[in-house]
């Protein structure tokens, strides 16, 4: 097979609800599910204003460290789908229903702790930004992560770790921009 | 002799002259993120999220939209060139008059179309292809700079297999005048506009029903040995 090369990133504009806007895009798992947790925040830019028409897209894990494989079957409505996808509201705010992720294996015998990975996605953003959400109740699991280890020092790694709130939610806002900046990656 | 990394087709964050990355733009180093199970995994989204109706924009309502009809399909491959059978293509456009349907979108200039909300969803088939049936949208002017035009686009969202292929972005049509003054597609490192602007398919165009263009998207990724979790 010959390569092709890749189609360059564009934003995805001030419009980009009318296109990726899902009634159940939040519910990666059914609410009443038992185990469903709530994990949310603001998305603020610079200035720390909020980000009103952002998206935030979610993919992770299941309790059991699994994944979808090739080949199966959709998953039904209600049941885990490993996906979410929320827009901001007016006020910057997101939020989306899921499942604990399990730790994962990664290589040369280490084990990454729990995470979400994250698409963000905005006017303003040529190219979306992708985070990670980790649970800053986790703390051994933490401690090990090699991905976490491998940031610079305890304020980036802060950036990336969602706290427990009340009623069993977690909390996180991510900043594009400024002194309080969420760490983000390259793939 | 392994060869070097091709240079990022993707457009930087920082990038002046579109107005709107200024307070947005992330302005510290990236992190490189190992691709491990979840970066090389992705939904699977099958054809329950799409509705009959979803690929063809002119058929969402009870009239016809105005404006010239066309067929947008082409192919999502990997850098390997396979098809990437299976995976949820979303577009979104603005009408022939250059209006989105979009509550953001308040220009009293530009008028809205009953008969089109101008959002659309397929899946690829098994060799990876996609087709919409829709109008040609406008150009419309926007606010980033003075007498500011963006050329006539369709937003596409595609999935692919793995986290790491996730791609958003917007198709051009051929032979714009206003591309030379979009800092949108100017932001793309000059080799790589190209492909986003579709070409003018003759082949599929339907005789006395609606002209066709081609785009085929290429989404990164393909070559790479997947991270394995060690047997237990």
């Amino acid at each position: 097979m010959s390569a092709a090369l890749p189609t360059p990133a564009q934003t995805v504009g001030p419009f980009l609800s009318l296109g990726l806007a899902w009634p159940d895009g939040p519910c990666v798992v059914d609410p009443d599910a038992p185990g469903a947790v709530r994990i949310g925040g603001r998305l603020l830019d610079g200035r720390r204003d909020p980000v009103g028409d952002g998206l935030i897209e979610t993919w992770q894990a299941d309790p059991d460290g699994r994944f979808p494989q090739p080949g199966d079957p959709p998953p039904k409505p209600g049941a885990f789908r490993h996906f979410g996808r929320c827009l901001t509201g007016p006020d910057g705010a997101w939020e989306i229903v899921t499942l604990k992720p399990a730790p994962l294996p990664a290589p040369g015998r280490a084990t990454e702790a729990p995470h979400l990975d994250v698409s963000v996605f905005a006017r303003g953003l040529l190219h979306r930004v992708v985070t990670r959400i980790y649970f800053a109740d986790e703390e051994a699991a933490n401690a090990a992560d090699p991905v976490l280890r491998s940031l610079p020092d305890d304020a980036a790694r802060a950036t990336l770790l969602a706290t427990p709130v009340a009623g069993g939610a977690y909390r996180l806002d991510i900043h594009l921009q400024g002194p309080d900046e969420t760490v983000f990656f390259v793939l | 002799m392994t060869p070097a990394e091709p240079p990022s087709p993707h457009p930087p964050y920082d990038w002046p002259d579109y107005g709107s990355t200024r307070w947005r733009a992330p302005h510290r180093p990236l992190v490189v993120l190992p691709e491990n199970l979840t970066e090389v995994s992705g939904p699977l989204l099958g054809a329950e999220r799409v509705g009959e109706r979803d690929h063809d924009l002119t058929r969402q309502h009870t009239g016809e939209p105005l404006g010239q009809r066309i067929i947008v399909h082409g192919r999502v491959l990997d850098g390997d060139s396979r098809p990437v059978s299976d995976t949820l293509v979303e577009v979104w456009q603005a009408n022939a008059a250059g209006r989105y349907h979009h509550p953001g979108d308040e220009r009293p200039t530009a008028p809205l179309d009953p008969n089109f909300s101008g959002a659309g969803r397929t899946l690829t088939d098994a060799d990876g292809r996609y087709r919409f049936v829709t109008v040609k949208p406008g150009a419309y002017p926007w606010k980033n700079h003075h007498n500011a035009w963006r050329p006539a686009h369709i937003h596409f969202s595609v999935f692919g297999r793995a986290f790491s292929q996730r791609l958003v972005t917007q198709m051009y049509f051929p032979d714009d005048p206003l591309f030379p003054n979009d800092p949108i597609l100017g932001s793309v490192p000059e080799p790589a506009r190209p492909r986003l602007i579709a070409r003018f398919d003759l082949e599929a165009t339907e005789p006395e029903w609606a002209l066709a263009f081609r785009w085929d998207i290429v989404l990164r990724g393909g070559r790479a040995m997947p991270f394995e979790p060690p047997a237990p």
